[in-house]
């Protein structure tokens, strides 16, 4: 498995698209870093590029590859190796090529200018979103043979989690407008792990107190330290779930 | 005529005379009033030659009348103060003098040499001032007690008149300096720093009630409830005063019209600085900031009208101005840096002007709670304006629309928050922009400014 591991993360490094992804974000966090006086609000600015790239180069990156590879694993399959094992290094080679290149490209000038901790959540919570879009990008993958449709399917789950679910929130506080809505709020955002992600981290920084009721709500439950293990254990269940239910359908799966 | 009495003859309710006078006269006045009264009789009304001709009679009068006190910690300091007569002068010596309460009921100067200590050990108030012309000045206050029933002060002035307070330190008191039915006081230079504790165990600063023409600069509180507190008050000047850390509010006034606040810096405070019910304040070259929090604010102003708010600085509060039931008002040149929201505005302001004024780095720049908006806005920068500028004339072509669709969503859907910097958040925000629809209507600035003004 290990050796299998190997490869896979060999083959990728050595792709230009990993080496080209490190330096956009790189070139992100340096000059968001140099272009904002205060750390904090570099910071801000760079969460937001992040909920939006990572997530989005995370799961088109790792269906594509899985189809290019897709020739690879049949090989494999051929071999006395159990699916699982074949499959399992094929995910964890994708996750750990493209885990450190966010490391190197955000993790490291963050430590570097900001150094507290909510660069630590950020950069904790972004690594976790990486994986766990990996983790529906082969999700994705083994519900169909069709390259087409998964880098589809792929992109749709990208576009539900970073925009249409915030829609359906937002409808649903509108709708329910006269009810206490703020412990359910909390419920809604660990249904999402780009939510999760985001209000982790905002939760460590001033403008939490812009947020209100909700806010409060959300600080006495991010702030402990009981709450941020809970929101880190759900952001795990992100990343082991569907990579869990994938394999499943691929060991039983006709390639 | 000229008055007989112990008040002096100048007018105080003329404000611009009413600096100048602490400086140029001497607080004795009102003896070579009393003595020379059918000198001034034969006198002309030149009020020049009067004055002069005071003056000359004040130097003889001080050195025949007035007497000078030493007191070290060895003598009794409620003794000495109870023999001294009227216009005496005490030089406090340095020490610690623990002390009960002293009242002083007869104009009296009290000075203190390199901050004698008065230590009062939290049983009762240190200097209630009865009389009128009194100066306390360069002495260490401490360790007022906490009451409920009666607010104990480490200075408390009861219907006075001209008491000048200078250059105090108080520490860890309950109140610090509490004019209360005075006019005419001066209080300068203080130091007043408290220990913070929860809101109701402590006081205010410098607290002021139902007064009328006093000077209040270049003091310092910390600390305390509110560092500055006025209920009543008229006519007044605050300036130069540094108020932050305070449990409440920097500055707190309620009641109190006529009054100008200047060159005035509060930060850090738990509740920013709260103003409420009154009309025709100004507010110059203040500055507000970094007061953070889920219910701070820069400034918050309740039911003000026909005031000014100009030329001040606010950076980084929650809520940089938050407006409610104020009316014919004008706020010009100010800065709104870094702020959560620059201005919330409730729907039933009505009639002021926003106009100058710089909006930089703020999360929402203006929010409201209503679709009518009855407040004229204009020639502002905003950073997050994008119009274009065809003519070079710095003011851009297309009106800018301070409130954002996501701002007003919040304003009715708190919960909504959740979604801040969100993608989606975003979105909605460009197209609102470009097509706007439920943000009101009547909130624009027909004329942004194109670069930020210099102020």
């Amino acid at each position: 498995m290990n050796k299998i591991t190997k490869y896979v993360l060999y083959d990728i490094v050595r792709n230009r698209f990993v080496m080209g992804y490190t330096l956009l974000l790189l070139a992100i966090s340096m000059s968001f870093f140099s272009f904002e006086s205060d750390p904090n609000k570099g910071l801000l600015s760079l969460l937001n590029i992040i909920l939006m790239v990572v997530p989005l180069v995370s799961i088109i990156f790792s269906t594509i590859h899985f189809y290019n590879s897709y020739e690879f694993i049949e090989l494999m399959s051929a071999q006395p190796l159990s699916r699982k094992a074949i499959f399992l290094s094929e995910y964890l080679g994708v996750a750990a090529s493209l885990s450190l290149a966010f490391l190197v490209g955000v993790g490291i000038p963050t430590l570097v200018f900001g150094g507290d901790q909510s660069s630590l959540i950020l950069i904790i919570s972004g690594l976790l979103l990486t994986l766990s879009f990996v983790s529906l990008a082969f999700l994705a993958s083994v519900i169909t043979r069709d390259k087409a449709k998964g880098i589809g399917l792929a992109l749709v789950l990208w576009f539900y989690f970073s925009l249409v679910y915030d829609g359906l929130v937002l409808g649903i506080l509108f709708s329910f407008n006269d009810y206490p809505l703020e412990k359910a709020m909390l419920v809604l955002t660990a249904l999402n792990p780009t939510d999760l992600a985001r209000i982790m981290v905002l939760m460590k920084m001033d403008i939490s107190a812009l947020m209100g009721f909700t806010g409060a709500v959300f600080q006495d439950f991010f702030s402990t330290n009981y709450g941020l293990l809970v929101a880190l254990f759900v952001l795990l269940l992100w990343v082991v779930v569907p990579v869990s239910i994938a394999t499943r359908i691929f060991q039983k799966k006709d390639l | 005529m000229f008055q007989v009495n112990n008040s002096p003859c100048w007018d105080h309710r003329v404000s611009r005379s009413f600096s100048r006078s602490y400086t140029t006269y001497p607080q004795h006045s009102s003896v070579q009033l009393c003595a020379f009264q059918t000198l001034r009789h034969s006198v002309s009304s030149n009020w020049r030659t009067c004055t002069l001709l005071t003056t000359i009679a004040f130097l003889i009068c001080f050195t025949s009348y007035a007497r000078l006190w030493k007191i070290t910690p060895k003598q009794p300091l409620k003794q000495a103060i109870e023999q001294a007569n009227a216009y005496d002068t005490l030089l406090i010596q340095k020490g610690l003098y623990r002390i009960q309460n002293i009242v002083i009921d007869k104009p009296l100067t009290l000075i203190g040499q390199q901050f004698p200590i008065l230590d009062i050990q939290f049983k009762n108030e240190i200097f209630t001032v009865k009389s009128n012309d009194v100066t306390i000045k360069g002495i260490e206050f401490r360790n007022v007690g906490m009451t409920s029933m009666i607010d104990w002060a480490a200075i408390k002035v009861l219907e006075a008149s001209n008491i000048r307070i200078l250059n105090n330190r108080i520490r860890n008191c309950y109140f610090g300096i509490y004019l209360s039915a005075s006019d005419h006081c001066l209080v300068q230079g203080n130091d007043v720093q408290g220990n913070p504790k929860e809101e109701q165990n402590t006081g205010n600063g410098i607290h002021a009630w139902k007064c009328d023409s006093i000077l209040i600069q270049h003091n310092h509180t910390q600390g305390h409830r509110d560092g500055i507190y006025f209920e009543f008050v008229t006519n007044s000047t605050i300036q130069h005063n540094d108020s932050q850390q305070n449990i409440r509010y920097g500055l707190h006034f309620m009641f109190s019209h006529n009054n100008g606040y200047f060159y005035n810096h509060f930060h850090k405070n738990g509740a920013g600085v709260a103003v409420m019910y009154t009309k025709f304040v100004t507010m110059k070259h203040n500055i507000f900031e970094q007061n953070w929090g889920g219910a701070a604010y820069g400034l918050l102003l309740k039911d003000i009208s026909d005031s000014h708010i100009e030329q001040n600085s606010f950076k980084t509060n929650t809520v940089g101005v938050y407006m409610e039931g104020c009316s014919r008002s004008v706020f010009t040149k100010n800065q709104f840096i870094a702020n959560g929201y620059a201005l919330r505005v409730q729907a039933n302001c009505d009639d002021n002007t926003l106009t100058y004024s710089n909006f930089r780095g703020n999360t929402f720049d203006v929010a409201t709670n209503g679709d009518v908006v009855l407040n004229h806005v204009s020639h502002n920068y905003w950073d997050k304006y994008e119009g274009y500028d065809l003519n070079r004339d710095g003011i851009g072509d297309v009106p800018f629309r301070p409130v954002s669709l996501y701002a007003t969503v919040i304003e009715r859907i708190p919960q909504a928050m959740m979604l801040l910097r969100s993608f989606t958040v975003t979105l909605l925000d460009r197209i609102e922009k470009i097509i706007p629809t439920l943000t009101p209507e009547g909130m624009k600035d027909e004329k942004p400014q194109m670069k930020p003004l210099k102020l």
